[in-house]
């Protein structure tokens, strides 16, 4: 496999922009979850989204699922201005998008070979047998065809986001979405998701933007990273200028720091004076 | 007096949500023609398996009735009006009222509570990203086979004679009245149009109103276990409340002279 995020790769990947987002304003719940910040997603790259939980990463991606709408700024993807998009048309966009949530969201009436066939069932007219011939061909990739018979409370959690992600490459978009495809996976699962991220994404030509807070994990694959926190976008590159980033703030994020710009106490009175003033 | 005031204005606001989400439904329900199959699956989850527990309390109902009507009528020396007596008011009231609020109970819960799951696990949000309409794909036939499942369970109930043969049982087995007399009652007693299809049209009322606030509640459930659980109480008590109100305006509409 070769290295993610050398100087190669870089070049030839295109420099054409597939996810355009200018002066992104979001609120929720009388608090800015973005304040005028800017991304650049290129096509054929692995992006990743990277910041503390809270800073808005999950929501950057349902921006640009069109799930949610912003306050103020552009989201365009692939030429489309999608808060402006009806819904017809915003479901034309999302047929050319795959998204891997967090728990894998698979349909849990369904088994897994039907959890996969449900998009082409959906959106194509195609005879059985070449459906069942594609779902085949998917979950062979994601190394599961040998569990098509299972149902999603019989896989592990690994195995489950591996469905979740043949799921999103069933109708071969030109770009997916993983939402913290790492948390709470096992070192051997965490190994196979990021080869898996970083295999599809080669093989098939896609998009890919990944939002984790796994830090080594992510920067292992990622061509470009973008590191967000307080509704802004702290700093931005490759993942190598990252690592090296002198930002006191990434810095933190980056080494886990438990004290810095970001303090470990939440705001509050003198210590000394709390203990000692006996109120609530 | 401001409190008072935003609590009026939460509860319009509530009721306007629910009224453009029913609209939502019914625009979808055309496309289920070209997919009869989501319905008919439905039907058998909200319909079929509600079959156990109409029948048996379709017969407990009429069986006490039956006691309680012989025990009043034989006062009078008319124990032979115990049919009509029965088949009145299972047909008119107690069918479509008793199977609606067993329906609110058994189906509309279970209806919420999965619809309600299935926001918490993000399976609605992920068909959403799949271009899959969830409201199409997924409310739509649960409603669709809420309404169709209310009048054939009510007519199992009481037209299908579940009710009235439990009355039969306690009123002419049991307790000797004559089954001539206890037929013929029925039968020259009780309209087809002013009895039977009122009570069937109220059964309609009634699942049109138990099954969009069970998909209402449950598309709305907040995403955790709470949530899910307090979307599931809501459709219980709101579907019940709302089943015996309409009752009594439906039956102060049909019978009310």
């Amino acid at each position: 496999m070769a290295q993610a995020g050398t100087p190669a790769r870089e070049s030839a990947a295109s420099d054409e922009v597939v996810v355009h987002i200018r002066d992104l304003c979001i609120r929720r719940g009388g608090h800015a979850i973005y304040d005028g910040a800017d991304f650049d997603i290129r096509r054929g790259l692995i992006t990743a989204i990277m910041g503390p939980s809270g800073s808005g990463k999950t929501t950057l991606l349902r921006l640009i699922g069109g799930q949610w709408r912003p306050d103020r700024g552009s989201v365009t993807v692939d030429g489309e201005d999608v808060p402006r998009l009806s819904q017809s048309r915003l479901y034309e966009l999302r047929k050319r998008m795959g998204m891997m949530f967090q728990g894998g969201a698979l349909l849990t009436d369904y088994s897994v070979f039907e959890n996969v066939a449900f998009p082409l069932r959906e959106h194509t007219r195609l005879p059985e047998s070449m459906i069942r011939d594609l779902v085949l061909m998917k979950l062979q990739a994601v190394g599961l065809r040998g569990a098509r018979a299972l149902m999603p409370e019989e896989l592990s959690g690994g195995m489950a986001r591996r469905v979740a992600m043949a799921r999103a490459i069933a109708l071969d978009p030109m770009m997916i979405m993983y939402d913290e495809p790492f948390t709470g996976q096992d070192p051997i699962s965490m190994g196979v998701l990021m080869r898996l991220i970083r295999r599809i994404n080669d093989a098939l030509g896609l998009t890919s933007i990944v939002v984790s807070h796994d830090v080594d994990e992510i920067l292992s694959i990622a061509d470009d990273v973008y590191i967000v926190s307080g509704g802004k976008v702290l700093d931005h590159g490759s993942a190598e200028r990252i690592r090296n980033t002198r930002s006191e703030r990434v810095r933190q994020f980056i080494d886990g720091a438990p004290d810095g710009p970001v303090p470990f106490h939440y705001p509050a009175a003198d210590y000394a004076q709390d203990l000692l003033g006996g109120g609530a | 007096m401001n409190t008072a005031w935003r609590v009026v204005l939460d509860f319009l606001a509530r009721v306007g949500r629910a009224q453009f989400f029913l609209l939502r439904v019914l625009a979808a329900l055309p496309s289920l023609a070209r997919r009869p199959g989501l319905v008919v699956q439905q039907i058998y989850s909200v319909g079929v398996l509600s079959l156990v527990i109409i029948v048996v309390s379709g017969s407990f109902v009429g069986m006490v009735l039956a006691l309680q009507g012989y025990n009043t009528l034989v006062r009078f020396g008319a124990e032979t009006s115990l049919g009509l007596v029965v088949g009145l008011t299972i047909v008119r009231e107690l069918g479509p009222v008793v199977t609606a609020l067993l329906f609110a109970g058994r189906a509309c819960s279970a209806m919420a509570a999965e619809i309600g799951l299935m926001r918490a696990t993000e399976q609605l949000a992920g068909m959403e990203m799949m271009a899959v309409d969830p409201v199409k794909r997924v409310i739509a036939p649960r409603f669709l086979a809420g309404v169709i499942s209310m009048p054939l369970l009510t007519a199992i109930f009481s037209v299908m004679a579940i009710g009235i043969a439990g009355g039969y049982f306690i009123g002419v087995i049991v307790l000797g009245v004559d089954p001539g007399a206890y037929w013929s009652q029925i039968q020259s007693g009780i309209s087809v149009w002013g009895d039977i299809f009122n009570g069937l049209f109220k059964s309609l009322v009634f699942g049109v109103a138990a099954s969009w606030i069970a998909v209402y509640q449950g598309y709305h459930a907040e995403p955790t276990s709470e949530g899910v659980s307090r979307a599931t109480t809501r459709t219980v008590v709101m579907a019940s409340l709302a089943v015996l109100g309409l009752d009594f305006i439906l039956t102060a509409l049909m019978f009310g002279g």
